[in-house]
């Protein structure tokens, strides 16, 4: 039996899970599928920022677009920290594809002019 | 002199979404002031996710979240001013504002305030000790290490346990930083179970409860805090003291409404440390409005942006002439509850009024009641309720409209 907080949306229900993966205590079919996930292979999202090459002082903010695995979460970090973009930059738009071989791209996620 | 229908004095979440309900109601002259070089506010640094939720179904980072709106202000060509400060206003609505040191001033019919809030400081809380660098509030940090990308500090202790504490204390970890506890005054956490688990418990990073700074040494740069436990008047209690080798104490103490303007035209302050309202959003002060983390401190932008709304179609009735001023109900914070926004409800209104309301402290199993005199309106229960997570409540109008006292909202235990 695993006992945690489900993180997929800010009411933060309490999971229980067993070792036959029955949840209880979540609000809705979503923290059942997370509590499985965080036994089995928990993953996360990276939000961080990178560097504007062509502007003093400016990061713009990225993601990875789909959670990462936890454990390769400092790994990532690293990489994303030597990357950098030239201003314009456009939400959504690609810097790196498939950090890690997770699958995940690292995303633009703020409109810099 | 300049004249604009509508005045809205902040350009983040609550006066963009004030702006675009304005403009969707037949408001065309509406001008947005906006003090930094661009619109959005608070959520241009907070580029974590966990926004949009309610508002569109999906999770978005903040800057994802404020570009929505954005992208719809130019779109519906809304004029806006950025390096403009609102530096004074007056009652009949004369605004002088600052851009590039130059002061223009303009006349508004109605004007709708959203200027957010600002941070207490060391200061604020008279932080015990020396006063060295290496004390810095966590929305500033936020905004160095996010927008400038300066790295505020290598060891790091953060005092106060809300979501700015918590969101940054991953953030530095994901920086390299080591951040050696979360020190949080009061019993519980302030802020939401899910940031606890995937800011803190994902990092390993301890969460004191009933502890806080009893002293800071530091001769230029902080060198060490000590910690101690609090009884439950928040005396020291000696004998728990605990020596923290940091270079960097990131404090997350509060937010307060931001209202130096609405102070200069004498409008009534309420328990939330904001403007007191009316169900659209209007303060004692005839034609100014107020929606967003000036009014009361949100947690979720979400709500920030349907006060917003609320906010702009209230101006927008107030320049057609629309609400009437027949008098109004009184809403009262009872047993348990710190606060209630609107405070007061338009006796002739023709709409569904949401109450969204604080309670003082955790509680289990509760009730909250909505009473007017003896009747009661409403009665809704809630499995666990904490300060730090807005209730809100719907009042239809058939129920208002039945109203004739003031209404009292508060908790009941099962
Ligand atoms: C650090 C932090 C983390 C948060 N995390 C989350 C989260 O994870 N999820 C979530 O849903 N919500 C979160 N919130 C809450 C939510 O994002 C905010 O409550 C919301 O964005 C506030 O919007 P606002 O428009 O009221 O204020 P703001 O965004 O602060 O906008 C106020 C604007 O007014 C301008 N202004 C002020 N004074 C003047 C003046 N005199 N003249 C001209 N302009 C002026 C300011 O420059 C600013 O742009 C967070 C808030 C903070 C502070
Ligand atoms: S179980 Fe559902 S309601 Fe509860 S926190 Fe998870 S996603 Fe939210």
């Amino acid at each position: 039996m695993k006992e945690f907080t489900c993180i997929i949306c800010p009411r933060g229900c309490q999971l229980i899970i067993d070792k036959n993966n029955n949840v209880t205590g979540n609000a809705c079919p979503r923290g059942k599928e997370y509590a499985i996930n965080e036994i089995t292979n928990p993953t996360r999202t990276i939000t961080t920022s990178i560097r504007v090459s062509n502007r003093i002082d400016t990061l713009v903010s990225v993601k990875t677009n789909l959670a990462i695995p936890k454990n390769l979460v400092f790994e990532a970090m690293e990489i994303i920290n030597k990357l950098s973009i030239g201003a314009p930059t456009k939400i959504g738009q690609i810097v790196l594809k498939n950090i890690l071989d997770t699958g995940a791209d690292i995303i633009i996620t703020k409109n810099i002019d | 002199m300049k004249t604009v229908d509508l005045v809205i004095i902040g350009g983040g979440s609550a006066g963009m979404a004030a702006a675009l309900q304005a403009k969707k109601e037949g408001i065309s002259d509406i001008l947005i002031l906006e003090k930094d070089e661009c619109l959005g506010g608070i959520l241009n640094q907070c580029i974590h996710n966990g926004f949009g939720l309610t508002e569109f179904k999906e999770e978005l980072t903040g800057p994802e979240y404020l570009w929505r709106f954005v992208d719809q202000i130019h779109e519906e060509k809304i004029p806006y001013i950025c390096n403009a400060q609102v530096i004074d206003l007056s009652k009949d609505k004369i605004i002088k504002y600052s851009k590039y040191g130059l002061v223009e001033t303009i006349k508004a019919k109605a004007i709708v305030m959203a200027t957010g809030c600002y941070e207490r400081s060391a200061g604020a809380i008279q932080l015990p000790g020396d006063r060295c660098t290496g004390v810095i509030t966590a929305g500033l940090a936020q905004k160095y290490l996010n927008i400038k990308g300066y790295m505020v500090g290598k060891r790091v202790v953060i005092l106060g346990s809300g979501d700015i504490g918590l969101i940054m204390a991953r953030r530095l970890t994901l920086e390299g930083a080591k951040v050696i506890c979360v020190s949080e005054i009061m019993p519980y956490s302030a802020g939401l179970n899910r940031n606890i688990q995937q800011c803190l418990k994902d990092y390993d990073i301890p969460l004191y409860l009933s502890r806080t700074v009893s002293k800071v040494v530091g001769k230029n740069r902080l060198e060490k805090v000590t910690l101690s436990s609090v009884d439950e008047n928040m005396n020291f209690i000696p004998g728990t003291e605990m020596e923290i080798e940091c270079d960097t104490l990131v404090l997350s103490v509060g937010l307060v409404p931001y209202i130096s303007l609405l102070n200069y035209i004498g409008c009534p302050i309420g328990p939330t440390k904001g403007a007191i309202v009316n169900n659209y959003m209007e303060t004692k002060i005839d034609g100014v409005f107020a929606c967003g983390n000036c009014l009361h401190v949100h947690d979720v932008v979400d709500f920030v942006t349907e006060e917003g709304r609320n906010a702009g179609h209230g101006a927008a009735l107030y320049i057609k002439n629309l609400i009437k001023n027949d008098g109004e109900i009184s809403v009262i914070p009872g047993r348990e509850i710190s606060y209630v926004v609107p405070q007061f409800i338009d006796k002739k209104t023709n709409e569904n009024v949401t109450l969204k309301l604080r309670v003082r402290k955790p509680l289990k199993d509760q009730f909250v009641v909505v009473k007017s005199g003896d009747r009661i309106i409403s009665k809704t229960y809630k499995l666990g309720v904490v300060p730090s997570e807005m209730i809100l409540l719907n009042l239809s109008i058939d129920k208002i409209n039945e109203i004739n006292e003031e209404l009292t909202v508060e908790l009941e235990g099962k």
